[in-house]
């Protein structure tokens, strides 16, 4: 059996090493190609009607006008008249002209007539008494409890008592599947009572998501020494990716569609265009050379990746470019659900925690969404949860970057930080007394926090709560924990050697900027012992083997595994051609420095151009898979835990806060790439004091519409706001052997709580909900001079 | 635009002018068919003097870019970062927030960096345009992108060219810039992956080497 394991480090060449990203010299000279940069032969330019209103119901579409003008070239009713609009900004009428100013001018000549609605934008405490449905239960809500991971049997007695609004699919069994959904959940929800009447009635805008209840919580707070009661919140923002979503479609034939699309799932896309577009997915072909950001909102082909296909044939089949206008990006897009919480903490005075209650409600958009895993990472021994999810017209929700965790990081470990505060106990004294509720992470956790301490100087810097303030300045800081799991995704890869010593890999993969295409080349390079750039790696494209789309980190666990299987079986196709020649057994021989020879005697050897010439005439191709039981070891794992700290800087006149140094200790077991895995890490802290202190969609109440839909208001923060940043990724002993794991969640869940502590600890007292504003901050201390 | 058509529009009642008003005018080639592909400017009276209203529809023109002359027909209203990008497949310069607010369109026009979303292009027409693209020479990247190479002040790279050219014009302009040049100089520049960290090395590497 060939060894598939990953080299130790004696013998590496390349993984583990810090080596420059492949495709930055084509970045940052401008000839990297996005989808927005694609230009087909006789392309059209689409534009999109969109509602005004958050809550609406189309009433008539008068498009005569539009359709006698010159240029124009199609015109597509997305949303009809009946249809009800769920958020403001979504599509009505697509257009497709000959460029864009006259597709805008079609837009603008279009008549929509609309019924008002009422709307709800808020995502305020659910009031008193408010309506709270139960059930029945969409299979959006039960994809959430796996993301959430409540336990099992209670998933199954949930979906029995309150039933599903419809049956599910195969396609909906086989996700849930793949989130985790054991057979026993499978089976009650494949025989769930079914209520097809509950999509039908308007369901209230409050939704009863999750409760539970972990062993005496009454009696572990009647009987602990220290009581921490507060309110923690952290808003919906949008991903607000650089490359808006959109794509370019065209037909090839009646039949075949070739479609540009900017997305994290290239081998996913056919199939979710397949049905909509009545055609087989083996007749879509999807290309994506690079991406401009993803942050977990571009899996599906969205329904603007559907009508740009439709539109297209309507066109005669001609290629035809909609790209989201920025306002629209914000405003549809993406959102990361909002999470708000009253919690109540308590300890003994050592610090042990002994019971959390939490009351937690936030809101994804029409859907409503789940409760964050709460209690965070810390397995407080008595709890006690329940969850409010809020429907409403704010646009639906996405997956982003870490879902659900930075707000359960927010909504734990600011309420644990407060209690350590009223305990009189230092933070690093307080979580460390407490880390073996981390269970099977508390030795990862004890090494990083001692870690990140000295590396933050922490020791100097800590201060009880408010006493490190000179004039109108303080300073203060905070930290938190955070994990993930991040094993490799399902990838095929095929490698094939020519007999001319020349190489290419082909994977229907993406590099989203996280340094995928570097990583794969190390993993083939370090394999074949040769140099990375003697390898051509094609990726990006349906017509290579299917590789997973890149979210939850599950990307470089999946594609250096099969790289890795591919390599080595190429590798040893090569040593049995070249066994003979050098008279020894295949197993003696290895490939060095462009070389393959007998295992400790360098004279013996032939130059890679001479030995892929043992292969004749025929290259030799093997498939490489992710996973591949076959071919052990398992190369990939799941799992990782990081500790960050921050140190602020608070204007106690202002209130602006300042982000003076972070620090970042991480471990995502091997590392391959450590110069583009340190990247990872800053761009997760820079995004994280971004969403801290500056980002929120900001709706407005009487139109229903977000306030904030460009780049000035919904401010993202700039080179001016980044600080200090120190990163520090765990690698050797007791890393580097559980294979590989991602890491582009992670590091950005903690930012948003140890930011939050640290100005705690600056200025005495709490500042409830992110971002920190500075009319927050000032809010916070008011009330605390008045209290 | 609007507020332009009316101070036009009570130019053109000031000064009596005959004929049709620019407003006027709009409405009518809205809907018309018969509005020439490529039209001539037209002659009107704004404030007491005789100037040449462009369009609508496209009118020709010419650009100086990267070195080379350049021609298309565009109607007015269209921006020098769409002209670069659709016309002339020159896609370096990004298309992101279309309103001044983020610099990953930037290019120098006149030798000063611009946000080329927001100058029409007809604007743009005869003045020196370099974008992204020109900034290598002889096939070697301008010491600024190697600094960017090396200091991996790319990820996703949607904003990277914008960036390299912004600090490409304050290296230029701040050969020796103090960490709080570097703050204010490149605030102009928005990046969502948060490559700033290799950003801030690369410029600190190319001011130290000298450009
Ligand atoms: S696209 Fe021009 S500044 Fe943003
Ligand atoms: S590298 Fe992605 S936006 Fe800057």
């Amino acid at each position: 059996m060939p060894d598939y394991a990953w080299p130790d480090a004696q013998h590496r060449t390349l993984i583990g090493a810090r080596v420059t990203r492949v495709d930055a010299p084509v970045k940052v000279s401008g000839q990297a190609k996005y989808t927005y940069d694609v230009h087909r032969p006789g392309m059209l330019y689409g534009k999109v009607l969109r509602s005004p209103y958050a809550h609406a119901k189309v009433v008539s579409i008068d498009t005569s006008a539009a359709e006698k003008m010159p240029g124009v070239k199609a015109i597509h009713i997305v949303q009809g008249p009946g249809s009800t609009i769920h958020w403001a900004g979504d599509d009505i009428v697509a257009v497709a002209a000959v460029d864009e100013p006259t597709a805008e001018d079609a837009v603008r000549a279009i008549k929509v007539k609309f019924q008002q609605l009422p709307h709800l934008v808020s995502d305020a405490e659910p009031p008193k008494g408010s309506a709270q449905e139960e059930g029945p239960l969409s299979i959006d809500a039960i994809d959430d409890m796996l993301d959430n991971q409540v336990p099992a049997n209670q998933m199954v007695s949930t979906i029995q008592r309150d039933g599903l609004i419809k049956k599910a699919s195969d396609e909906d069994l086989n996700m849930l599947k793949a989130d985790g959904a054991t057979d026993a959940v499978l089976e009650a929800i494949r025989s769930a009572t079914l209520h097809p009447e509950a999509s039908a009635k308007p369901p209230s805008n409050y939704q009863k998501a999750a409760a539970q209840t972990v062993g005496d919580p009454d009696k572990a707070f009647a009987e602990a020494d220290a009581v921490s009661e507060g309110m923690y919140g952290i808003p919906v923002i949008t991903h607000c990716c650089l490359e808006s979503h959109g794509s370019i479609s065209e037909w090839t034939d009646h039949e075949h569609l070739f479609t540009h699309i900017s997305t994290q799932n290239v081998s996913g896309i056919p199939g979710q265009m397949a049905e909509p577009l009545k055609i087989p997915a083996t007749n879509i072909r999807v290309h994506q050379d690079n991406i401009g950001g993803g942050f977990g909102s571009k899996f599906s082909p969205d329904r603007w990746g559907i009508f740009t296909a439709e539109v297209s044939r309507k066109a005669g089949g001609k290629p035809v470019r909609i790209m989201l206008e920025r306002d629209t990006e914000l405003k549809v897009a993406g959102a990361r659900p909002s999470a708000y919480a009253r919690v109540k903490v308590a300890a003994k005075n050592d610090g042990t925690l002994v019971a959390w209650q939490s009351s937690s409600w936030g809101t994804g958009g029409p859907g409503g969404g789940g409760m964050p895993p709460i209690p965070y990472v810390f397995r407080v021994p008595n709890q006690r949860q329940e969850h409010t999810a809020i429907r409403n017209n704010i646009g639906p929700a996405r997956a982003w970057r870490a879902p659900n965790h930075p707000q359960a990081a927010v909504l734990t470990m600011c309420a644990l930080d407060d209690l350590a505060a009223k305990l009189n106990l230092d933070p690093v004294e307080f979580f460390g007394r407490n880390l073996n509720l981390t269970q099977q992470r508390e030795h990862t956790y004890r090494e990083e926090l001692s870690i990140a301490s000295e590396l933050m100087g922490w020791k100097q810097k800590w201060h009880p709560r408010g006493q490190n303030a000179s004039g109108d300045t303080a300073r203060g800081v905070g930290l938190s924990f955070h994990t993930w799991g991040g094993r490799g995704h399902a990838s095929d890869c095929d490698l094939t050697i020519h007999p001319d010593g020349s190489v290419e890999l082909k994977m229907g993969s993406q590099d989203l900027g996280t340094g995928t295409r570097t990583c794969i080349l190390m993993v083939a390079a370090d394999t074949l012992g040769i140099p990375m750039d003697a390898i051509q790696l094609q990726i990006g494209d349906t017509t290579y083997p299917p590789s997973g789309g890149s979210g939850g980190s599950t990307t470089i666990g999946g594609v250096t595994s099969s790289t890795r299987r591919a390599s080595v079986d190429a590798r040893d196709a090569v040593f049995a051609k070249v066994a003979p020649a050098l008279n020894v057994q295949s197993d003696q021989l290895e490939c060095v420095n462009g070389k393959v020879m007998v295992k400790g005697d360098s004279s013996r050897f032939l130059s890679w151009k001479e030995a892929c010439s043992k292969l004749a005439v025929m290259p030799v191709t093997m498939r490489g898979k992710n996973p591949d039981k076959n071919k052990p070891p398992d190369l990939t794992n799941s799992g990782v835990g990081g500790v960050q700290m921050a140190e602020v800087e608070v204007d106690t006149d202002t209130g602006i806060v300042k982000v003076k140094k972070m620090v970042a200790v991480q471990d995502c077991g091997l590392v391959i790439d450590l110069k583009t895995a340190e990247s990872q890490c800053h761009g997760a802290l820079i995004m994280g004091i971004s969403y801290s202190l500056f980002e929120e969609k900001v709706m407005d109440p009487v139109t229903g519409r977000m306030l904030n839909a460009d780049m000035e208001f919904y401010r993202l923060a700039g080179l001016n706001d980044i600080p200090e940043l120190v990163v520090h990724m765990m690698t050797g002993k007791g890393y580097d052997e559980r294979g590989v794991i991602g890491l582009g969640e992670p590091p950005v869940i903690s930012p948003g709580a140890a930011i939050s502590n640290a100005v705690a600890n600056a200025i005495g007292v709490r500042v409830p909900f992110l971002p920190l504003t500075p009319d927050r901050v000032l809010t916070a201390l008011e009330q605390k001079a008045g209290a | 635009m609007r507020d332009d058509d009316e101070n036009l529009k009570d130019a053109n009642h000031s000064s009596e002018s005959p004929g049709v008003s620019r407003r006027d005018f709009l409405k009518i080639s809205g809907i018309s068919v018969a509005v020439p592909l490529v039209a001539g400017p037209k002659m009107v009276m704004a404030a007491g003097q005789q100037v040449p209203v462009y369009g609508p529809g496209k009118v020709p023109m010419e650009f100086a870019i990267n070195g080379k002359n350049h021609k298309a027909d565009l109607e007015p209203r269209v921006t020098l970062l769409d002209a670069l990008r659709d016309q002339f497949e020159l896609t370096g310069a990004k298309r992101v927030c279309d309103r001044a607010e983020c610099g990953a369109c930037t290019v120098l026009m006149d030798n000063k960096p611009v946000y080329a979303c927001s100058v029409l292009a007809i604007e743009a027409q005869h003045r020196p345009i370099t974008t992204v693209e020109s900034l290598i020479e002889g096939g070697n990247l301008h010491p600024v992108q190697r600094a960017f190479v090396e200091n991996d002040a790319s990820q996703c790279g949607f904003c990277t060219p914008g960036f390299v050219v912004s600090c490409k014009a304050f290296l230029d302009s701040h050969p020796h810039p103090t960490p709080e040049d570097i703050r204010r100089g490149l605030s102009g520049n928005l990046c969502r992956c948060g490559t700033y960290e290799g950003i801030r090395k690369a410029i600190a590497q190319v001011a130290q080497k000298g450009a």
